[in-house]
């Protein structure tokens, strides 16, 4: 046998390899500002938050009250009777957003070579409330009473399983956990099938876990703030930041192949231009890494980068960590910097897909969304924060925008998206 | 394009951990399937089980590790130190350009599972009492916490993530791997899979699928892939941590090479979450397409590491899969299912034929199919049953089928320097 | 309860799995096998447990894979159940 020493060098079938940075066609919106890309969008231009005290199950006994729940979402118009005894709410989200990405980008998956299109999730709880209820089955009346759709309902996979059967999307597909940075590592996941001769995608994370047992989780992992007023609980980069909100929810999106798009013509949001994902082994935090990595993938140098979407722990620490590694890369007050997901809360894997899709609909507006709660950032962070109100382009249009996420743990990611035009 | 070798090997299977008695366990024919001892499984339908005879602190974790991390998550620690070790590699990479993904199915399912007994005082309450909760539940509640734990224990700077594709997960974190080092993000990857789901909440839902075998008379030769007499798959557990490295990084430092990873793909069924369709067509295509990515013929497949899981359904349509895609190939190329012998660990499972497949490159020899007596007419293979063979082996395909209709496949084939060694 | 009728395995079949658009399980629907239900195996089993737990018997497999239909399903559930009551 001789083949064996041969340098792989052929893309796998379909379609050829191509290095043509992928567009994004669709966009799907599930948020606890809005449901639905345009709802969530006004929303989000206008400061409105969706952090309110819980109402998914009765948090008067815990010591942290309020969430960002995703609002006036009837299940029965999402979901069909059938999938309904088999969905956690997290899946039902999924397929919500999954439409409206899809119907959005005008695809029809269908049309598509046999196996051309997949879905790539990123996903930090599974279905947990699902798993709650069958938990409790299981310690209050024994295994027999536990669901058969158990077996798939609460694991990582299921979002990315149940679109692909919805939508037939039957090509490479995947999922990935990296807490807060997944949404990211699943669209340049997305971008790597994509380059290995997939057609369309469908991208981005959303999570939920608002039940008792996910706010036992989330009060073991610290981190919350035990603000009681909506309006002044999150406050990323402020001098009084106190902690985060949780919150449920994110963005899907359909990432294609350039001339795929181009060829049906499709209306493009903007190009995935680059990514870079990198750990914190030692405690030192590598986010700047992951940001200049991205950006040279991108072959964007920091000048061009005309708003960040930042991380936005809001806590005093890695806020400041934050800071100095976008002070160090763009020099302090260099780049307009916002936090739009201090209007939701921090929804895992669904934050920084959002904050793609927020990223991609300020390109298209031309209008920075605003950071809320937060009215200074602490002095010493030299961050030029967008609060207030949106902030419109000084100069030149906005072109080119970073998002950064980190996952707890160690996790860092990065993002950069160019307008359609660019 | 870069080209990706495994330079070394991690594994805690059922049975005692170690790539050594991993291989001699696989290469014996025995089985390391039993009546369940994790907990008590009287009331479960299925109460067998391959489990790891596995000591913490005797695999080398201190008791703060021991008491925090769930026990997949143990696993995964002990194989990737077995695996750095084993590639020589300590001390000597660019932190930054290494990086580690893991597969999981469930995660830390085990922690999850007790720690709701306690939370819900054994179930009297669903508005849990938080203050009963260990402080790293959070860990259990975002598998992320494994790799992160991984790449700390190997000191990773690159990227780093949990991939979790059900029961494919495993042979995905290794090709999402691949996929890392040949684009040029790392010349380094720690990857893997790791599972720990022999739990009371996992052995009840796959009672209630009645996907598991119930054959507890006689749980040594419970897990029969490809036999007539198959009735389900024996829940297994363990991990298999690999080092892969870019080719030339590896030949530089003059490491021992098990094998080229040439050829990976993975498409979905999108037919069911739990079901396969019978032509097995998308497995086909995932064999095509890795094949085409090493630039291999079927006629240059040696062995097939098949998923095996010995359930009516899977073995009926991996057969109809190995056909369509490997064509006459399929009848003559032996196939195995190691799952026979340490039983279907899900996520971490593919990891573990991965590693069972360098091995067999590396040392010439086909693990067999135990427990394989009376052959199934509707799987008409050679399935390699009972005993191992020593054969030259320099191609191997191993595939995964997983819940949520992921079907993967990867290519491994001799290292370059093989012939030379 | 020692026989299982029609509109209890409707009442489960609805709880347990939904029920397929375009089908009425109200209709005439004895005859017609799961899959012109809407229904998959996954149904039937989650429906199957239920069954079990309700009515305290257990559902032997191969047995399962031959009720088919309504009809069938019915005959093979009562028949456990009045042996049950038989001993």
């Amino acid at each position: 046998m001789t083949t064996v020493l041969a340098a792989p060098t052929a893309a796998p079938s379909p379609g050829a390899s191509r290095t043509a940075a992928p567009v994004v066609t669709g966009i799907g919106v599930a948020a606890p500002n809005g449901l639905g890309t345009e709802a969530w969008w006004s929303a989000v231009l206008r400061g409105r938050s969706g952090i309110r005290p819980v109402s998914r199950f009765d948090a008067s006994g815990y010591p942290v009250k309020l969430a960002g729940e995703v609002p006036g979402f009837v299940d029965a118009e999402h979901v069909s009777s059938r999938l309904m005894p088999q969905t956690d709410r997290v899946t039902r989200l999924s397929l919500a957003a999954a439409k409206e990405a899809l119907d959005d980008a005008g695809a029809d998956p269908a049309q598509l070579p046999e196996h051309a299109a997949g879905v790539v999730t990123a996903n930090s709880f599974g279905g947990f409330e699902f798993g709650q209820q069958e938990l409790q089955a299981l310690w209050s009346k024994g295994g027999q009473h536990v669901s058969a759709y158990q077996s798939f309902a609460w694991f990582y996979a299921v979002n990315s399983g149940q679109i692909s059967i919805k939508h037939g999307l039957r090509g490479a597909s995947g999922v990935l956990v990296s807490e807060q940075a997944g949404g990211l590592d699943a669209m340049a996941h997305a971008r790597r099938q994509i380059r290995k001769g997939a057609e369309l995608v469908v991208t981005g994370g959303i999570d939920s876990a608002l039940c008792p047992w996910g706010w036992a989780a989330y009060l073991a992992g610290g981190g919350l703030t035990d603000g009681e007023d909506p309006a002044r609980a999150y406050l990323p980069f402020a001098e009084d930041a106190s902690g985060h909100v949780a919150g449920e929810g994110g963005a899907l999106l359909v990432l294609e192949g350039a001339e795929e798009a181009r060829r049906r013509g499709a209306r493009v949001h903007g190009v995935l231009a680059g990514h870079a994902a990198t750990f914190d082994a030692d405690g030192a935090s590598r986010l700047g890494a992951a940001a200049e990595l991205a950006l040279a993938d991108a072959g964007v140098h920091p000048d061009e980068i005309d708003v960040v979407f930042a991380d936005a722990a809001g806590e005093r620490g890695a806020d400041r960590a934050e800071a100095e590694a976008l002070a160090a890369l763009f020099g302090p007050y260099g780049v307009p910097v916002t936090a739009p997901k201090s209007m939701t809360g921090r929804l895992a894997a669904g934050g920084a897909a959002l904050d793609v899709a927020a990223a991609l609909l300020t390109l298209r507006d031309q209008l920075i969304p605003p950071t809320t709660g937060t009215e200074l950032p602490a002095e010493e962070y030299r961050l030029d924060l967008v609060t207030g109100a949106p902030a419109p382009a000084t100069g030149l249009p906005l072109r080119t925008a970073l998002v950064l996420a980190r996952g707890r743990g160690g996790f860092n990611s990065a993002v950069v998206i160019r307008a359609a035009d660019a | 394009m870069r080209r990706v070798v495994i330079t070394g090997i991690g594994v805690v299977a059922p049975g005692r951990p170690g790539t050594k008695e991993f291989w001699s366990l696989l290469t014996d024919g025995r089985t390391a399937t039993r009546a369940i001892t994790l907990f008590d499984a009287s009331g479960f339908r299925s109460r067998i089980a391959a489990e790891a005879d596995f000591d913490p602190q005797e695999s080398g974790l201190t008791a703060e590790q021991a008491g925090r991390l769930d026990r997949a998550a143990q696993f995964a620690v002990v194989s990737a130190r077995e695996a750095l070790a084993d590639s020589g590699l300590a001390g000597s990479y660019d932190a930054t350009r290494t990086g580690v993904t893991l597969g999981s199915a469930l995660g830390c399912t085990t922690g999850l599972d007790a720690q709701y007994g306690v939370v819900s005082e054994q179930g009297t309450r669903t508005l849990v009492d938080h203050t009963k909760a260990v402080p790293h539940l959070y860990d259990y509640f975002v598998p992320s916490s494994m790799a992160a734990e991984v790449a700390r224990t190997v000191g990773a700077q690159g990227p780093v993530a949990l991939v979790s594709t059900g029961c494919t997960s495993g042979l995905d974190a290794v090709g999402h791997a691949v996929d890392l080092v040949r684009e040029g993000s790392a010349d380094v990857m720690v990857t893997g899979a790791a599972e720990a789901p022999i739990t009371p909440i996992t052995a009840a839902c796959f009672d209630a699928i009645r996907a598991t075998s119930t054959r507890n008379d006689e749980p040594e030769t419970a897990s029969r892939p490809f036999d007539r007499t198959r009735n389900g798959f024996v829940l297994g557990e363990g991990s298999a941590v690999l080092v892969i490295e870019e080719y030339e990084h590896a030949r530089a430092r003059g490491a021992h090479l098990y094998a080229e990873i040439s050829g990976f793909a993975s498409r979905s069924n999108a037919y069911h979450m739990t079901g396969l369709r019978p032509d097995g067509i998308e497995m086909a295509a995932a064999i095509t397409a890795a094949l085409a990515e090493a630039e291999l013929e079927p006629g240059d497949i040696d062995y097939v590491n098949a998923h095996g899981s010995g359930t009516k359904q899977n073995d009926k349509h991996e057969t109809e899969a190995f056909k369509r895609s490997l064509g006459q190939r399929a009848y003559e190329v032996p196939v195995s299912s190691i799952k026979s012998m340490i039983g279907h660990s899900l996520g971490a499972i593919g990891a573990l034929e991965v590693a069972a497949c360098a091995l067999a490159i590396e040392h010439d020899t086909v693990p067999p199919t135990a427990n394989l007596h009376e052959p199934d007419p509707a799987c008409d293979l050679d399935y390699t049953p009972l005993t191992a063979r020593r054969q030259r082996t320099d191609a191997v395909l191993t595939v995964g089928s997983g819940f949520g209709g992921f079907q993967s496949a990867m290519i491994l084939t001799s290292p370059p320097l093989k012939a030379d060694r | 309860m020692e026989r299982l009728e029609l509109d209890d395995l409707k009442r489960i079949l609805r709880e347990c799995a939904g029920e397929e658009e375009g089908v009425d399980l109200d209709g005439d629907v004895l005859d017609l096998n799961w899959f012109e239900l809407g229904y998959d195996s996954l149904a039937v089993l989650q429906t199957t447990g239920h069954i079990e737990r309700e009515y305290d018997v257990l559902l032997d497999e191969e047995a399962l894979d031959d009720a088919d239909t309504p009809r069938r399903y019915l005959a093979m559930v009562n028949e456990v159940l009045s042996a049950r009551a038989a001993v």
